[in-house]
């Protein structure tokens, strides 16, 4: 009789409580703030945008498993995510089947093949946004005036992104870029609403400092001694613009900060942000294109099996020199 | 099938052992010339021609030929077929020649010429080695036409320079870059994976004899990997 009372489940006993479904929550909310400030500076039609890459990415993943006999993994939110990210990285002048190619393209190709979520070997998101860049690179690029009030009238007059004007050798102006009243893609150009949700991330501890704090220090590092080098001296308030400018500020926060494509060693996660300024500063000042944050951080996220080889602490006992 | 059949060799080099999609041969050419219908077709015919001279002439020397420096022999005999190609593509199909480039000579190092060689004409007798060629020439020319069409259709609207697609498509241009050819290749090989392993679980493929002479260890379907053996017990 007694014995009925020593049956006890294996381990884990201790459980947390964090699962997939509420980081992933943790991390929409987070990007709230930049998504309501897209639609506020873009109009509604960035809202359509959203809508549409959102339930692409939704309605792909469902499609799939459900086709493959597979357990269905809508409700954990990740191609939610997904879905919201690829809109944030998103023009607002993009038309409706922009998102619905990327959608399918990053959930069916980049993730589910591999093997569904924390099998992807890129993010899907940004791995479907350089897909579309290289594929439609004239729509991808024709970024619209965003607007102040709430309308859906659009100045279609076509004027540089502030990177692109700085890579041009004009003059931008700081503050609206950490506003976010600039051109760029949807989520982009709000840097105060990108910190808000970054606070979001770093205080519910969905993220660890790391790998943001890294990057963005290589790449301060670099553009600084770019900016010395070229006899401008010590320039902070250039290095601001590129901080501000582009989609640095989303990538550092949102994207290269991705679980399942980031290492997973403390040590590793430094050297990644390490490599991830490193690329983006190569792409930017080096490379053609004014914008090089997307492919800096799909290129590095290849690096992860590499630099988590070269991070893995040693187990107790099995370290020290080898006679 | 009698093996070894002309019907046989051109079914096994199309079909069964399709040099692009089940052994997985020729893959530099595969990727980089088939930005169109028209490249791939160009690129196949050029590689069969080769392909079945070239297993002609080292079917029929296979008795002259050393066993200790045949690999060198094979390649000078490839080498002047090719030059020979290269010389009449140049003078009467120069829009073809342009457009493979470097691909040309670089059939010299093709490996399906050199694996046909090693594996089936240095053995066999020379109609079943032409026959091996031409099939096996033919698998090449439908995988890479057939890559070249889909890249082509996707990335630019058009198969073999037609327009197939309405004017509103707006061709999505990765597809006829580098990424494209990887995209479309997987594709197409688990398409083919899905026929062939589909066709063997229906048992279609038992009188193939698979796992009866020697098991997975003499078989030369390498990509299979125990798959159709596991179905075929089951």
């Amino acid at each position: 009789m007694s014995e009925n009372k020593l049956h006890v489940s294996s381990s884990p006993h201790v459980r947390s409580k964090v699962t997939t479904q509420s980081i992933m929550l943790t991390v929409i909310i987070a990007l709230l703030p930049a998504t309501l400030f897209g639609i506020y500076n873009f109009g509604l039609r960035a809202l359509m945008l959203v809508l549409v890459s959102v339930g692409t990415c939704v309605l792909t993943e469902y499609l799939y498993e459900f086709f493959m006999h597979r357990k269905i993994t809508v409700k954990d939110g990740s191609a939610i995510v997904t879905g919201l990210l690829l809109a944030l990285n998103l023009p607002a002048s993009a038309p409706w089947w922009i998102p619905v190619i990327g959608g399918i393209f990053a959930i069916l190709i980049v993730k589910q093949l591999f093997g569904g979520l924390g099998q992807n070997i890129m993010n899907p998101a940004l791995a479907a946004r350089c897909f579309l860049l290289i594929s439609f690179t004239g729509r991808m690029t024709d970024f619209v005036v965003p607007e102040d009030a709430f309308g859906n009238v659009y100045d279609t007059i076509s004027s540089a992104t502030p990177l692109a004007a700085m890579k041009a050798g004009e003059a931008v102006d700081l503050l609206p870029m950490f506003v976010g009243n600039i051109k760029g893609t949807i989520g982009e150009t709000s840097v105060i609403a990108i910190l808000i949700g970054a606070v979001i991330l770093l205080a519910t501890k969905v993220i660890s400092p790391r790998i943001p704090v890294a990057y963005i220090g290589t790449f301060s590092v670099l553009v600084l001694i770019y900016s010395l080098a070229t006899g401008n001296g010590f320039d902070l308030v250039f290095l601001a613009q590129h901080l501000c400018g582009g989609g640095l500020m989303l990538g550092a926060w949102f994207m290269a900060t991705d679980y399942v494509t980031a290492p997973i060693t403390p040590k590793g996660q430094i050297l990644y942000g390490c490599c991830i300024g490193l690329f983006t500063w190569l792409f930017r000042f080096l490379g053609n294109s004014a914008e090089g944050v997307s492919y800096a951080i799909i290129f590095c996220n290849l690096l992860v099996p590499l630099i988590e080889r070269v991070t893995r602490p040693t187990a107790f006992g099995k370290g020290g020199k080898k006679a | 099938m009698k093996a070894n059949s002309p019907l046989e060799r051109l079914y096994n080099g199309i079909y069964k052992e399709n040099p692009t999609f089940v052994m997985m041969l020729g893959m530099c050419p595969t990727l980089a010339v088939t930005t169109s219908a028209m490249n791939g077709l160009g690129m196949g015919l050029t590689t069969m021609v080769i392909l079945t001279l070239s297993n002609m002439l080292i079917s029929m020397l296979r008795k002259v030929i050393p066993d200790e420096v045949r690999v060198p022999a094979y390649i000078v005999i490839i080498a002047s077929f090719v030059t020979i190609v290269q010389f009449l593509l140049q003078g009467f199909i120069p829009s073809l020649y342009d457009s493979l480039g470097i691909y040309i000579p670089l059939i010299v190092v093709n490996c399906i010429i050199l694996g046909r060689a090693e594996a089936y004409a240095s053995k066999n007798g020379v109609i079943s080695s032409i026959f091996d060629g031409i099939g096996m020439g033919l698998g090449f020319t439908v995988g890479l036409t057939s890559i070249g069409i889909v890249r082509e259709l996707i990335g630019a609207g058009t198969i073999f320079g037609q327009q197939i697609m309405p004017a509103s498509y707006e061709p999505v241009t990765i597809f006829i870059l580098a990424p494209g050819a990887f995209f479309v290749l997987a594709f197409l090989v688990a398409a083919m994976n899905k026929l062939q392993i589909g066709a063997a679980r229906r048992g279609i493929d038992k009188s193939e004899g698979c796992m009866k002479d020697g098991g997975c260890a003499n078989c030369s379907n390498h990509t299979c990997s125990g798959k159709i053996a596991e179905i075929n017990n089951k």
